[in-house]
C-alpha cells in the first residue's frame, strides 16, 4: 500500500541565542491509510516538534532544515503558502493537548467549527452551522444544537476535547495528528476520548498520528509505535513487538519503568540512570550511549551515531548491538544514583500489555 | 446567547446606577472641601476688576452670594442643592451653572469623541502593523513615530500644528468651532465644524495614540504565540484572517480596559487643547472659572464631569462584557 504520510530525514532545528537546538534530527517514519502510529517519547524528545513540522506550524526561531514530508506523494515542504493552507484542516487536521487554550475564547465553539468548514468548502453559513451540529453529535456531545452556540469556557474539559475533535473532523481529513490529546484530561475522560478517536477512525478510515508520553495510551490505541529520544527515532515497529521484545535499550528502559506491577512493595522504582543530553550539545555518537548499559567500553557507540536499520520485518532500530535477540527488561542493570524517573507517575501507574 | 444577555445587562445597569449615587456624593463633598483651601473668592476677583471696591461693598457682595456664612452651612446648602440637581448660579457669568455647562458640553463631547475615535482607530491600525511586522522596518517606523508624538507636549504640538497648517499652509482654521460671522446651515455648517475639529482633535489624540499603539502591539504579540492562533493556523486560515479575527479580536479587550481608565483623563487633557485652539468647551470653561474664582461654576463642572466619567465607565463595562463572553455582568 502507498504511504499516506512518509517523513524522510526530517530536521527541525531551533536557532536560539544559546546555540542551535537540534529538536528533530533525521527523523523518518511512515503512516499507512487507516493506521494509528504512536510517536512516543519524554518531554523534549522532539515528538511534538515533529508533529508540528508536518503542517509547517513551526514558529521562529525554529526552522525545518532538511527532509521530505510526503503526504499522498506530495512533499508538503515544497508547497507554497497557499498550497499548505489548502492541506491544513482539510486533508490533515490536528488536535491539541490543551483544549481550553486551543479554542479562541471569544468565539463560540460553533463559529470556530464553521470557520474550519468554510475555509475549505464553499457552503453557506447556515449549512455550515448545521454541519457543525452534526459533527458535535458525532463526537458524542449532548444537545449539540445548544452547545454549538456555547463559548469554550462553558464546556467541561472532556467536552472541549470532543469539540476540538469535531473541529478537526470538519473536512473529513485523511490524517489526524493528535498532540497529547488526553494529557490534560482525567483518567476516565482519557479513556472515553481514546475510544472516540478509535471509533471515528474506524468510520472514516483516516490515519492517526498519536503523540504521547503515555505508554498505556500507546498499548490501547496504536498499531505501530516510534520511540523518540533526543530528536531521533530510536526504534519503530508494531506495538505488540515493541512491548514484548523491545530491542533498543532506551525502549526497554521505558517499558521497565512502567511495568512496576511485578515489583515487591517498597522496592525502588526502576529508572534509566543519567539524564537526556542537551539538544544544544549533542554527543558525537549515539545520544543514549552515556546512559546505555551496553555502551560501556564500546568505542563505536561514543564515536558514531548508529544508523536506523531494520532488525526484523517492520521493526527498525538505531543501535549498534547487532544480534536481534529478544532481551529481558532493564530492571537488573538499572541501578545507581540516577536523576528522575523517565516517565510521569501517571504513566507508570498504567498497566502495560 | 446575545438574546439572553439583554436581561443580564438590564440588571447590571440597575445595580450600577445605584452605585453612582454614593460615588457622586463623595466626589461633591471632596470637591467642595478642597476648593475651600484655595485662597481668594469670586468677590476678590470682581472687586479687583472693578478697580475701586471698598471693604463694605465686598462684604455686601459676599453676603448677597452667601459667602459670609459658616462653612458647614455653605456645605449643607451646596449638598442640598446638588441633591436637587441644582448646580447653582455663576455670579461671574451671570447665568445658571447648568445652562453654562450644557451650552459648552456638545463642543467638548465632539472633541472627546473625535480625539478618542482617532486615537483608537489609528492606535489599532499602527499596533497591528507593528505586531504583524515585528522587529522589521515598519515596526521600527511606527515605534519612532508614536514615541515622538508621545514625548511632545500636547500644547506645543497644537501650537506647531497651528503654525504649519493654519498660518503657513492655510489649510485648516486655527481656532474656534465655527467661522466667526459665517451663517451657515445644514451640510455646510457640519463641514465647517469638521474642519475646525481636525487640529484640536488630532493634537489631543496624539498622546493616547502612542499608548494604544503600544498596547495593541504588545497584546497582539502575546496572542500570536497563543494556542488558539496555532489552532487557527492548523485549520488553514490565512495570516490576515488570523491577525484580524483571532489576534486583534482578543487584543481589543485590554484596549477597552485602558480606554475606560482614560476617559476621565481625556477631560483634563481637553483643558490644554481647548485653550490652545480657543475651543468653546468645558475644559476652557473650567480653566476660566478657576481664574475667576468662580467656585460655583467650577464645582458644577467638576461634578458634571465626574458623573459623565462614571456613566461612561458603566458603558465601557457593558461593552467589555459584550466583547468578552467570559465576563459575567
Amino acid at each position: 500500500m502507498a504511504d499516506l504520510l512518509a517523513i524522510q530525514g526530517l530536521r527541525t532545528w531551533f536557532h536560539t541565542r544559546a546555540g542551535v537546538a537540534r529538536a528533530v534530527n533525521d527523523v523518518s517514519f511512515a503512516i499507512q491509510p487507516g493506521e494509528t502510529l504512536a510517536l512516543v517519547g519524554e518531554s523534549g524528545s522532539g515528538k511534538s516538534v515533529t508533529a508540528y513540522s508536518i503542517l509547517r506550524l513551526i514558529n521562529e526561531p525554529g526552522r525545518i532544515e532538511a527532509g521530505k514530508i510526503l503526504f499522498n506523494g506530495t512533499d508538503l515542504l515544497k508547497l507554497d503558502d497557499k498550497g499548505i493552507r489548502s492541506i491544513r484542516g482539510d486533508r490533515v487536521a490536528m488536535i491539541f493537548q490543551e483544549p481550553l487554550s486551543a479554542f479562541n475564547p471569544v468565539q463560540t465553539v460553533g463559529a470556530q467549527i464553521v470557520e474550519a468548514i468554510r475555509l475549505h468548502r464553499r457552503i453557506g453559513r447556515r449549512a455550515a452551522y448545521h454541519r457543525a451540529m452534526e459533527l458535535l453529535e458525532q463526537v458524542g456531545i449532548p444537545s449539540p444544537a445548544k452547545r454549538v452556540h456555547e463559548f469554550p469556557h462553558r464546556l467541561s474539559g472532556g467536552m472541549r476535547q470532543r469539540a476540538m475533535i469535531a473541529l478537526a473532523l470538519a473536512c473529513e481529513p485523511d490524517l489526524l495528528i493528535a498532540d497529547e490529546p488526553t494529557t490534560a484530561l482525567d483518567v476516565t475522560t482519557q479513556a472515553q476520548i481514546l475510544k472516540l478517536l478509535k471509533s471515528l477512525q474506524a468510520e472514516n478510515g483516516m490515519g492517526l498520528l498519536l503523540i504521547t508520553h503515555d505508554l498505556g495510551v500507546v498499548a490501547e490505541t496504536a498499531d505501530r509505535a516510534a520511540v523518540m529520544y533526543a530528536g531521533r527515532v530510536v526504534e519503530e515497529g508494531l506495538v505488540a513487538t515493541l512491548f514484548t521484545r523491545p530491542f533498543h535499550p532506551y525502549t526497554a528502559g521505558l517499558l521497565a519503568s512502567v511495568s512496576i506491577d511485578d515489583l515487591p512493595p517498597g522496592a525502588r522504582l526502576p529508572e534509566i540512570p543519567g539524564t537526556v543530553p542537551s539538544l544544544l550539545v549533542m554527543p558525537r555518537g549515539c545520544a543514549f550511549a552515556e546512559r546505555c548499559p551496553y555502551a560501556a567500553g564500546t568505542d563505536g557507540c561514543l564515536d558514531h551515531a548508529p544508523a536506523f536499520l531494520p532488525v526484523a520485518d517492520d521493526h527498525r532500530v538505531a543501535c549498534f548491538r547487532t544480534p536481534p535477540t529478544p532481551r529481558p527488561p532493564l530492571h537488573a542493570e538499572a541501578t545507581g544514583e540516577a536523576a528522575g524517573a523517565l516517565l510521569p507517575l501517571d504513566a507508570a501507574a498504567r498497566v502495560v500489555a | 446567547m446575545t438574546r439572553n444577555r439583554i436581561p443580564a445587562v438590564a440588571r447590571f445597569l440597575r445595580r450600577r446606577i445605584w452605585q453612582v449615587v454614593p460615588v457622586v456624593f463623595g466626589i461633591a463633598l471632596l470637591n467642595f472641601l478642597i476648593l475651600q483651601l484655595a485662597p481668594g473668592d469670586v468677590v476678590d476677583v470682581l472687586a479687583g476688576e472693578a478697580g475701586a471696591a471698598t471693604p463694605e461693598y465686598m462684604a455686601q457682595l459676599r453676603a448677597s452670594f452667601g459667602l459670609d456664612r459658616p462653612l458647614p452651612v455653605q456645605l449643607a446648602y451646596y449638598l442640598k442643592n446638588t441633591a436637587m440637581l441644582d448646580l447653582g448660579f455663576s455670579f461671574r457669568q451671570n447665568m445658571p451653572v447648568l445652562q453654562l455647562i450644557l451650552e459648552r458640553l456638545p463642543a467638548t463631547l465632539l472633541l472627546m469623541i473625535a480625539a478618542m475615535g482617532c486615537a483608537v482607530v489609528s492606535g489599532v491600525v499602527l499596533g497591528v502593523i507593528s505586531a504583524r511586522f515585528v522587529h522589521r522596518a515598519a515596526d521600527r517606523a511606527v515605534s519612532v513615530f508614536v514615541l515622538v508624538t508621545y514625548a511632545l507636549p500636547t500644547f506645543w504640538l497644537g501650537l506647531m500644528a497651528i503654525v504649519l497648517f493654519s498660518a503657513r499652509l492655510g489649510w485648516l482654521p486655527s481656532s474656534g468651532m465655527t467661522d466667526i460671522g459665517a451663517d451657515l446651515g445644514g451640510f455646510e455648517y457640519l463641514w465647517d465644524v469638521a474642519r475646525h475639529t481636525v487640529l484640536p482633535a488630532l493634537s489631543l489624540a496624539t498622546f493616547y495614540l502612542a499608548v494604544y499603539t503600544k498596547l495593541v502591539r504588545t497584546a497582539m504579540l502575546e496572542y500570536f504565540g497563543a494556542d488558539f492562533i496555532r489552532t487557527a493556523r492548523a485549520k488553514g486560515a490565512t495570516e490576515t484572517r488570523i491577525t484580524l479575527f483571532h489576534a486583534l479580536r482578543n487584543a481589543l479587550l485590554p484596549l477597552m480596559t485602558m480606554l475606560g481608565l482614560q476617559l476621565g483623563s481625556i477631560l483634563s487633557g481637553a483643558v490644554l487643547v481647548e485653550s490652545v485652539f480657543s475651543w468653546p468647551g468645558l475644559g476652557r470653561l473650567a480653566f476660566e472659572s478657576i481664574l475667576a474664582r468662580d467656585f460655583n461654576l467650577l464645582l458644577g463642572i467638576l461634578l458634571f464631569s465626574s458623573v459623565m466619567v462614571t456613566i461612561l465607565n458603566i458603558f465601557v463595562d457593558v461593552v467589555y462584557a459584550v466583547l468578552d463572553p467570559r465576563i459575567e455582568l
